[in-house]
């Protein structure tokens, strides 16, 4: 029986190569190419935050670490998920089954990301999310494969919700989009506006890409609260702030809260609308030197700032090639391991952690929207009003519900 | 929440604002089904193009020219978007519907639905699902007005007077003048109104026309308010066939009334308990349907 004493020497071999870490794969990178998926929304409400613009965010990356790792080539793909989540999970699947894709990133809309995420845990790939928000992908839907780098419905929520109640605004009436992500910035909110004695009188929910949000907003007008929370994103954000201003809405009291923002949001409402908006980010572009450079090649390609999502998917890439040279394979156990262990510096983060719950911990920023006068150029949007350390901005472990969480 | 008065206005204020376009499309339904016995489901369709040839009068236009700075205005686009989608149904009509008018009415419902499924598909498949905003709003419509209970935005008291206005003269020309009684009697007895010298087949043809028109300047007047996307018109026309069926199929006065009472009703759920303003109309409709099954305002055949 020539075949079984060979199936048996391979397992053998197999298993002395598991047991021994040490011990090299037959083959360092898997199928002689790492290859790199922009899954997300390239045409929807958020493909102006994310869309084209992350693929070449994530093509610089590869390009500027030099197109090849370990000798073998470094590919990028890109593709519309149209924010189904079905599209989504059946595109990934795709892409880990057929096209050999190694990595995922991007992956705005949470639903889809939740799909997505589900889909390489059971296959072992990994994500990394820049785009989507919902903490429910660094808690119960967590995968040892999984990596949520930019932001969080928790951060957005504590960092935004406590400046407005500690500034007088007690009383909220959220405007949601109705799916993973609305909800969970709303459940998010509403326990850091509670906590400091704030109260929720009422929220409506709409569906992901609205149109028209007039009578949302009269809901919100007639509910008396003072602060109009949208928890919402994208085109439905920038929507609901010109239709407010139509309706005379957030003028005389009641003041509009933007729970997700992006640079691009208030380049497309103008300082005029915008100016003294609060909200959290991840990253600002005129942050600092490297983030300047780094904004400044890009607008050179794609004629926009990078928004947080984009220059998060620069760095999420940039640092998993790092993870691979480092440990000489794109094996996603040690890939993951040592992404997990890297200290994560540059121009994005700032000594950023990727705990083990998949959480990448680094500073967010609360961002004050400028007036027109003080803009010196046409992207010159923002200032930094105040900087939160990863630590404070971000659900401790100890309120963690991932099972890779050991209690 | 409380129902006070100015929250109860100011729903309904925006309630009236969605019912004239039910209203607009819901008459040009009635009169296509009224005089050429046809369920046009292509309507909605060609709500969309409407608000397409708008949008890309405004946007490609010019560029298509060689004159990059050309844009065909709001005002041309309200013209214009009509003509175009008329004739394109004048051509439909001669070409397609013509042939099924000994047949069945199902098989022009079927023919029309093909349609609007081949024209949306095209859409989807060149544009932006989500939708395009169309910038193109004139100047003299911004801003907004105070009513009282409620600032309300001047484009869109603006889309609600010229709306009842197309509207009205619609039912009038059909039910007060000579020209409508040709029409109504051509539908009654061809053959009869041919023996009077009147080309029947062409004011057929023109019926047809001037009905998808009306869709065609409904979707101009949305472009604004909402974003022009491929979708847009399969989002409506179901709420708009609902709105045909409980106001009675072909009646005009019938299809008017019900879709400005229907958009102020779910202008009104929405203060009462909002997740229910989406299903309001079907709700009505599946009443309206047992106990006077022609509909609020349609005969009894």
């Amino acid at each position: 029986m020539k075949t079984s004493f060979t199936r048996a020497t391979l397992l053998l071999a197999a298993l002395v190569g598991t047991s021994g870490m040490a011990a090299a794969p037959t083959e360092k990178i898997s199928d002689g190419v790492v290859k790199i998926g922009v899954l997300t929304d390239m045409s929807g409400p958020y493909s102006t935050l994310g869309g084209k613009g992350t693929q070449v965010a994530v093509e610089m990356a590869v390009k500027d670490f030099g197109g090849t790792v370990l000798g073998k080539p470094i590919r990028v793909i890109g593709a519309d998920h149209q924010n189904k989540a079905d599209i989504a999970s059946a595109k990934a699947g795709e892409w880990f089954d057929n096209e050999k894709v190694d990595m995922i990133t991007g992956l705005l809309n949470s639903g889809c990301a939740l799909a997505v995420q589900k889909v390489a845990g059971d296959k072992h790939r990994i994500t990394m999310n820049t785009g989507a928000a919902s903490t429910d992908l660094t808690n119960k839907a967590s995968t040892p494969y999984s990596i949520h780098y930019v932001y969080d419905t928790y951060a957005l929520g504590k960092v935004t919700g406590q400046a407005v109640v500690q500034t007088g605004g007690k009383s909220w009436f959220f405007i949601t989009a109705d799916y993973a992500f609305g909800q969970s910035l709303e459940g998010n909110t509403t326990k850091f506006v509670t906590a400091l004695g704030g109260k929720v009188v009422g929220s409506v929910r709409h569906p992901l890409a609205t149109a028209d949000f007039s009578s949302y907003l009269l809901q919100a007008q007639s509910s008396g609260a003072q602060i109009i929370g949208l928890a919402n994103a994208g085109t439905d954000t920038t929507n609901a702030i010109k239709q407010a201003r139509e309706f005379g809405i957030g003028q005389k009291g009641q003041k509009l809260v933007g729970l997700l923002i992006f640079d691009t949001d208030i380049k497309s409402l103008g300082l005029n609308v915008a100016q003294g908006m609060q909200f959290t980010s991840g990253f600002y572009w005129d942050r600092d030197d490297a983030s300047r450079a780094f904004a400044k090649k890009f607008f050179a390609i794609h004629k926009a700032m990078p928004t947080m999502d984009q220059a998060g998917a620069y760095s999420a890439t940039m640092n998993y090639l790092k993870a691979i040279k480092a440990v000489g394979t794109d094996d996603p156990d040690a890939v993951m391991a040592k992404l997990k262990a890297m200290d994560i510096s540059d121009f994005f983060a700032v000594h950023g952690k990727i705990r083990v719950d998949g959480r990448m911990v680094h500073d967010m920023y609360l961002m004050e929207v400028k007036k027109p006068s003080e803009s010196k150029g046409e992207w010159d949007l923002l200032r930094i009003v105040k900087t939160v350390p990863g630590d404070e901005a971000f659900m401790p472990l100890s309120e963690s519900t991932s099972p890779l969480v050991k209690k | 929440m409380e129902l006070s008065f100015q929250t109860v206005m100011s729903q309904v204020m925006l309630g009236l604002n969605n019912g004239v376009f039910y209203a607009i499309l819901s008459l040009g339904l009635a009169v296509i089904f009224g005089l050429l016995n046809i369920v046009n489901f292509v309507h909605g369709a060609l709500y969309m193009l409407g608000a397409y040839v708008a949008l890309l009068g405004y946007t490609m236009l010019g560029p298509l020219l060689g004159k990059p700075d050309f844009h065909l205005n709001y005002w041309a686009a309200l013209i214009v978007a009509p003509l175009v989608v008329g004739l394109l149904g004048v051509g439909v009509e001669r070409t397609m519907l013509r042939r099924l008018r000994k047949f069945d009415h199902l098989y022009g419902l079927l023919l029309t639905f093909g349609l609007a499924l081949i024209i949306q598909g095209v859409f989807t498949n060149y544009f932006n699902v989500s939708g395009d905003a169309y910038e193109a709003k004139p100047e003299a419509l911004n801003g907004a007005v105070n009513l009282g209970f409620m600032m309300f935005p001047k484009y869109r008291l603006w889309v609600i007077a010229i709306s009842l206005l197309v509207c009205f003269a619609t039912w009038f020309v059909i039910e007060r003048t000579k020209l409508g009684s040709y029409l109504r009697a051509g539908t009654e007895n061809p053959e009869l109104v041919k023996a009077f010298g009147v080309n029947v087949p062409l004011m057929i043809t023109l019926t047809y026309g001037y009905g998808v028109a009306l869709a065609a300047f409904a979707g101009v007047l949305a472009a604004p308010i909402y974003s022009v996307s491929p979708v847009m018109g399969s989002e409506m026309i179901i709420t708009v066939f609902a709105v045909v069926v409980i106001g009675g199929m072909g009646s005009i006065m019938g299809s008017i009334v019900t879709g400005l009472l229907l958009g102020m009703v779910e202008g009104f759920t929405k203060v009462v308990y909002a997740p229910a303003s989406s299903t309001v109309i079907f709700l009505i409709m599946v009443i309206v349907l047992l106990v006077k099954p022609a509909g609020l305002f349609g005969r009894e055949s």
